[in-house]
């Protein structure tokens, strides 16, 4: 073992885009309950070191194969098609359109029903690329044809966290009318507050 | 040695085998030690059995200072000069501070943070909190008759990395040696994991008396780890004892004017406070200059007053299910923290968002002190090895500023520690030959909206054109949730680093002088206390190294194994003289000289923990 194995190696899980999250979490507490630098606490400086520097690593690795994102996009660097080599190149016009059409939809919604009905598009697409991402990854082992896929994934990803932000200030505004109203029924319940005669 | 010995009625004192390491929790209405005896966690009592230490330090006019409760005693009489809710003021400025008006005392912006005014200087809330650890430290040391290992200490998880450092410091300069920082709700799960070996989602709900904190952690065999945190480290039970403390006065139609009226009326708030746990109505009552305050509170006027505050507080647990992204039905249970979260409201609150009742089995007050003590016992290598494990998160995002003002975030909240992350920036104008490097942590887009740790600058850069340069930014944060950063500009390979670490206006004077007065300690000896840690120390390795050759000696050579038993050798001698630079030196080179045989363990280790579970049964 050593600190430069890839992900999948590191956490004995074999390089493949179809994972199961329950054992990933099993392999990465069992490996980082052999690493982390609280099992050498008594053992000096440079076990210390060592130990910090292997449970960093384990962290990495598993925060990058947990999300199926950051993992689909390492599987294409590890085959040679690392995604910043794409950057440059043109998304086909109908992804380009239906962001566009997506993020003027999210700019005009008011309501958390208009963000939520969005919420629903956006998730069904990212269903549909993640499927098409995982074909070519495990069945046609084409990282070459997944790249430009994990592209579209990637702005899908970004608009999803757009619309999660959105959704969370639209909250926060009716929770801030909600606690206006608290406020009107305390002052109503002080009115009714009787002084006990002593 | 008698460090090593632990006088334990019943128990054969085995030098070896034991190391008295507390866990402290350093509360914002009070604090408590405590500590593993006879396999159990128990907190520590004063000389008069009392458990909770007020979190109160008064400084005399006669240069003396009284902590807890004869500090609490005089809160009444000498309010100015009597530091209550000290936690509050850690790391922060006097802008982060609204309500610094409202305080009995006079705060001051000092180097890194406020200071308060007291009849001996302004006083740094690092110096105050160090009173209140020096005191646990005291009365743990007189519990065991010994020095203490080590110490856990806690934190809010929310507490950013300038509180943290603030917290650690003020535990280093009462003498303590600080094995680990660990979040607050994490000790509390640890408490309540080992006693009821639990396995599965849980949430705790901490409402102490100046911070919230909610975190979801997953428990699975030992493993303590934190799925998702989140919290407000400026609201508390202090915020319901001032709500009603409003209420009052102008239910009563008085003002408070003078520092002694406002902590009058905050004591009554208080008392009021804790009647309507059990009473539907309860008295406020005090003498102010202005008059006399006395109103009757009936519960339902209370929670109505208060309803606010336990909505904050179900916002921010919605926002941590959110982040989590797991249902209410996957959680198996919710803990109740804090002496706070003993109003009715709050348990009915927490109650109706789950659509259960929280578990209160343990004392609220004291399950923080319990868990930490369990962790310090395991960090100090008393229980068994392997039993527990706790991976824990930062709380809220680590970024550098860019252009416009604008952060670029480097490290996500929720993001398992340790963790070090790298991003690679530019140069803004040709020629450029330095970069300025401002840290910033909170969620915020805006630098002005998040919190300041740190400015640094990167120099030599050679002159390029705008844009050609490559500086890698590296965060690293540690297992206690510290940060560091280096930058460092690859064409070139100048570098720059900075530990985060504020000022708290003490001088390097001022600290050891602090240290040596040993907060009214009997020890006044640094030599030799240093001297003494050293000789432990060497101790540890020594056991550690010898245990490691007997385990996995297999992986030497002849020549290896020889080596490293020469350096133990030399240690175990240099151990018996009484310089502690020889100590050092040889405890240095044992560590040295293990270094390609701890690589091998630990290679062994992991393989040990992938076997049996090989890839084809994924």
């Amino acid at each position: 073992m050593k600190l430069d194995q890839d992900d999948f190696a590191l956490l004995g899980l074999p390089r493949r885009f179809a994972l199961d999250a329950a054992v990933l979490n099993e392999r990465w507490r069992a490996v980082q309950s052999k690493v982390h630098p609280d099992r050498f606490a008594s053992e000096g400086a440079a076990a210390q070191r060592l130990a910090m520097q292997w449970a960093v690593r384990i962290n990495e690795a598993h925060r990058r194969l947990k999300d199926p994102l950051a993992r689909a996009s390492y599987l294409c660097e590890l085959a040679g098609h690392p995604l910043r080599e794409h950057e440059g190149a043109a998304m086909p016009h109908e992804v380009l359109a239906r962001q566009m059409e997506w993020h003027e939809t999210l700019a005009a919604a008011t309501s958390p029903d208009a963000v939520h009905a969005l919420e629903r598009d956006v998730a069904a697409r990212l269903k549909v690329v993640h499927d098409a991402v995982a074909a070519d990854l495990d069945e046609r082992h084409d990282a070459a044809a997944a790249a430009p896929k994990v592209r579209e994934w990637m702005f899908l990803a970004r608009l999803r966290s757009e619309i999660e932000r959105r959704l969370e200030a639209l909250e926060h505004a009716l929770a801030s009318s909600e606690a206006v109203d608290g406020l009107r029924v305390a002052q109503a319940a002080i009115g009714a507050v009787r002084r006990v005669p002593r | 040695m008698a460090l090593l010995q632990l006088s334990e009625p019943g128990q054969s004192p085995d030098p070896h085998a034991r190391r008295v390491a507390v866990g402290i929790d350093l509360g914002t209405t009070h604090s408590l030690v405590a500590a593993v005896r006879h396999g159990h966690a128990v907190c520590l009592p004063d000389a008069q059995g009392r458990v909770l230490l007020p979190s109160i330090v008064r400084y005399r006019s006669d240069g003396g200072c009284d902590v807890g409760p004869t500090a609490q005693a005089m809160q009444g009489e000498d309010p100015e000069h009597t530091i209550a809710s000290v936690k509050r003021l850690m790391g922060r400025k006097l802008a982060d501070l609204p309500h610094a008006g409202r305080l009995p005392y006079h705060l001051v912006d000092g180097p890194g943070m406020v200071q308060v005014s007291t009849p001996q200087g302004h006083k740094s809330p690092v110096e105050i909190s160090a009173q209140i650890l020096a005191t646990l430290r005291q009365r743990a040391e007189d519990t065991f008759d010994s020095e203490l290992f080590g110490a856990v200490i806690t934190v809010p998880a929310y507490f950013d990395d300038a509180q943290r450092q603030a917290t650690k410091g003020a535990a280093e300069l009462a003498g303590l040696k600080v094995m680990r920082l660990i979040n607050e709700p994490t000790a509390a799960a640890l408490a309540y994991g080992l006693d009821n070996g639990s396995e599965g989602l849980y949430l705790i709900y901490d409402l102490g008396g100046g911070t919230f904190d909610v975190s979801l952690l997953r428990l699975s065999r030992g493993v303590f780890e934190v799925v998702a945190t989140g919290g407000d480290s400026a609201l508390g039970g202090d915020d319901f004892d001032r709500a009603l403390a409003a209420w009052a006065l102008t239910r009563g139609g008085l003002a408070a004017e003078t520092p002694r009226d406002k902590q009058a009326v905050l004591s009554a708030a208080r008392t009021a406070k804790e009647a309507l746990t059990a009473q539907t109505q309860a008295l406020v009552q005090g003498v102010l200059s202005t008059g006399m305050l006395d109103v009757v509170v009936e519960r339902d006027v209370f929670d109505a007053a208060t309803k606010p505050l336990i909505e904050r507080t179900i916002g921010v647990l919605r926002k941590v299910m959110r982040d989590a992204r797991v249902d209410h039905g996957e959680v198996q249970g919710v803990v109740l923290v804090g002496g706070a979260t003993r109003m009715p409201a709050v348990r009915r609150a927490v109650e109706a968002y789950f659509g259960r009742p929280p578990l209160t089995n343990l004392d609220p007050d004291q399950v923080v002190a319990l868990g930490a003590a369990i962790q310090a016992n395991a960090l100090a290598g008393n229980s068994r090895e392997g039993e527990l494990l706790l991976l824990d998160v930062i709380p809220l995002s680590l970024g550098v500023e860019t252009m416009g003002g604008l952060v670029e975030r480097i490290i996500e909240r929720n993001t398992t520690i340790p963790v070090a992350k790298a991003q690679e920036f530019t140069t803004f104008k040709d020629g450029q030959s330095a970069m300025a490097i401002h840290v910033v942590q909170g969620e915020r887009e805006l630098v002005a909206d998040c919190r300041s740790l740190a400015r640094f600058e990167l120099r030599g850069i050679p002159p390029m054109a705008a844009g050609a340069a490559r500086i890698r930014v590296t965060f690293q944060v540690d297992a206690d949730g510290l940060l560091s950063v280096s930058a460092r500009e690859l064409t070139a390979g100048v570098e720059a680093s900075v530990v985060v670490k504020p000022s708290y206006g003490l001088t390097d004077d001022d600290v050891a002088r602090m240290l040596r007065e040993g907060f009214g300690s009997a020890e006044v000896d640094m030599e030799q206390r240093t001297l003494r840690e050293a000789r432990v120390d060497a101790e540890r390795l020594v056991l550690a190294t010898r245990s490691a050759l007997a385990t996995d000696g297999d992986l030497l050579n002849a020549d290896e194994r020889a080596s490293i038993e020469q350096r133990m050798a030399e240690l175990e001698s240099a151990r018996a003289a009484d310089d502690v630079a020889v100590i050092r030196a040889a405890l240095d080179a044992l560590a040295d000289s293990t270094e390609g045989f701890a690589a091998m363990r630990m290679n062994r280790s992991i393989r040990s923990a992938l076997t049996g579970r090989r890839v084809e049964e994924v």
